[in-house]
């Protein structure tokens, strides 16, 4: 029961930090537990298509299917997570004005919650399949049912307890840097979902490697301990990354700030004098 | 300023894509998945070479090919073969295990 226990809780727990970093950074949006529920339980429901066509994905493109796949769902999370920061920066000014001018609660339910339901949905579509094979190996490997539901529900609630840990920590943040501090770490899980999703492109041999192994930093924290695993999942730590990874990195940070900088700039500047650009 | 750093990331898109499919011209080596066991459960590689792995799962159970050294991950199909690349490799020991069952599904990969 504790092998299986373990490997559930180390999927279930990389997919409840995505899960809950989206709940502090949708924070104070009505209705958006029912968006975060919805988007867990497309993800279950991914997650058992996909474990149950794994074979049909593993044949594809030339034997490369579980790549492409993976890489797709990891690009389409990053442009997703994307799409909603240069959101926020474009309208979160606005939103801030309208609420000082009028005091009062302005619904920001326009936001692009789909594209947040997306991201929490791809999230437990990948790591959960993964369980659901697993699981299916265990089933025909003779594991009694015992074993297999004590495992399946002391992993998730290992994993669910883990990601509400880190929930409420973020709610610590004081409320004035605490949106800063979400936008910071969607962008950096963005980032980090890049990095993996060029990994899988060089197993598949579709991108160059720029270089197999970087750097390792294996001995000062492994990928396998909890502590590597949560920075994984969070801000895309990989402890022998290829340098292709680092520059999906790099340049997936960089092109969502980029984003925020220029579509976030106030398009019309009506009071002369206050919003002179600096020279230069 | 900001505008001005647009062009230099095109230009890092463009060197990316330029560099895309490299020819593949390498060698495969083959692994067996056989009652939850690689077999061979040690396989030896040229160290510097980009390698094809072909990976064969003989069992009826899916497996995943896992390895930490070479980071690498990959479901097996239950009767299924997959293909994977990995390195050029530093010689040295690289050790990998099937993830759906790691008792009995351990191997290492050595480079020479």
């Amino acid at each position: 029961m504790l092998g299986i226990a373990i490997l559930v809780f180390r999927e279930v727990l990389e997919a409840a930090l995505v899960v809950s970093v989206v709940f502090a950074a949708t924070r104070g949006v009505p209705g958006r537990e029912r968006w975060i529920g919805a988007g867990v339980a497309t993800g279950v429901l991914g997650a058992v298509a996909v474990a149950l066509s794994a074979s049909v994905i593993a044949d594809a493109a030339a034997g490369m299917g579980q790549e492409l796949f993976n890489a797709t769902v990891l690009f389409a999370a990053v442009v997703m997570i994307g799409w909603h920061a240069i959101w926020m920066a474009t309208h979160g000014r606005q939103l801030a004005l309208q609420l000082k001018a009028l005091g009062s609660e302005v619904s920001v339910g326009h936001r692009p919650l789909v594209a947040l339901l997306l991201v929490v949905a791809l999230a437990v579509l990948r790591e959960g399949s993964e369980v659901v094979l697993f699981l299916f190996a265990q089933v025909a490997g003779g594991f009694g049912w015992v074993d297999i539901a004590g495992g399946i529900a002391l992993g998730v609630a290992g994993g669910c307890a883990t990601g509400f840990a880190l929930y409420l920590g973020l709610l610590r943040i004081p409320i004035r840097h605490f949106f800063t501090a979400t936008n910071w770490l969607l962008l950096l899980l963005a980032a980090g979902m890049a990095s993996q999703g060029a990994r899988f492109l060089v197993q598949a041999d579709l991108l160059p490697s720029l270089g197999p192994k970087l750097w390792d930093t294996s001995t000062l924290l492994s990928d396998r301990s909890l502590l590597g695993q949560t920075l994984h999942a969070l801000i895309g730590y990989d402890a022998r990354p290829a340098g292709i990874q680092v520059l999906f990195y790099v340049i997936t940070g960089a092109l969502i700030v980029l984003g925020m900088k220029v579509w976030g700039k106030p398009r019309r500047r009506t009071h002369g004098a206050h919003g002179a650009p600096q020279a230069r | 300023m900001t505008s001005m750093r647009i062009p230099k990331l095109i230009l890092a898109c463009g060197i990316l894509l330029a560099g895309l499919p490299a020819a593949a011209e390498d060698t495969d080596f083959n692994l067996v998945i056989r009652e939850h066991k690689f077999v061979p459960a040690e396989i030896t590689v040229p160290a510097r070479k980009k390698i094809k792995l072909v990976i064969e799962n003989q069992d009826a159970t899916p497996e995943e090919f896992e390895s930490d050294s070479l980071n690498r991950e990959k479901v097996v199909p239950p009767k299924g073969k997959i293909t994977l690349f990995v390195g050029p490799l530093e010689p040295g020991r690289y050790p990998f295990f099937g993830e759906f069952h790691k008792e009995t599904a351990k191997g290492v990969l050595i480079a020479k």
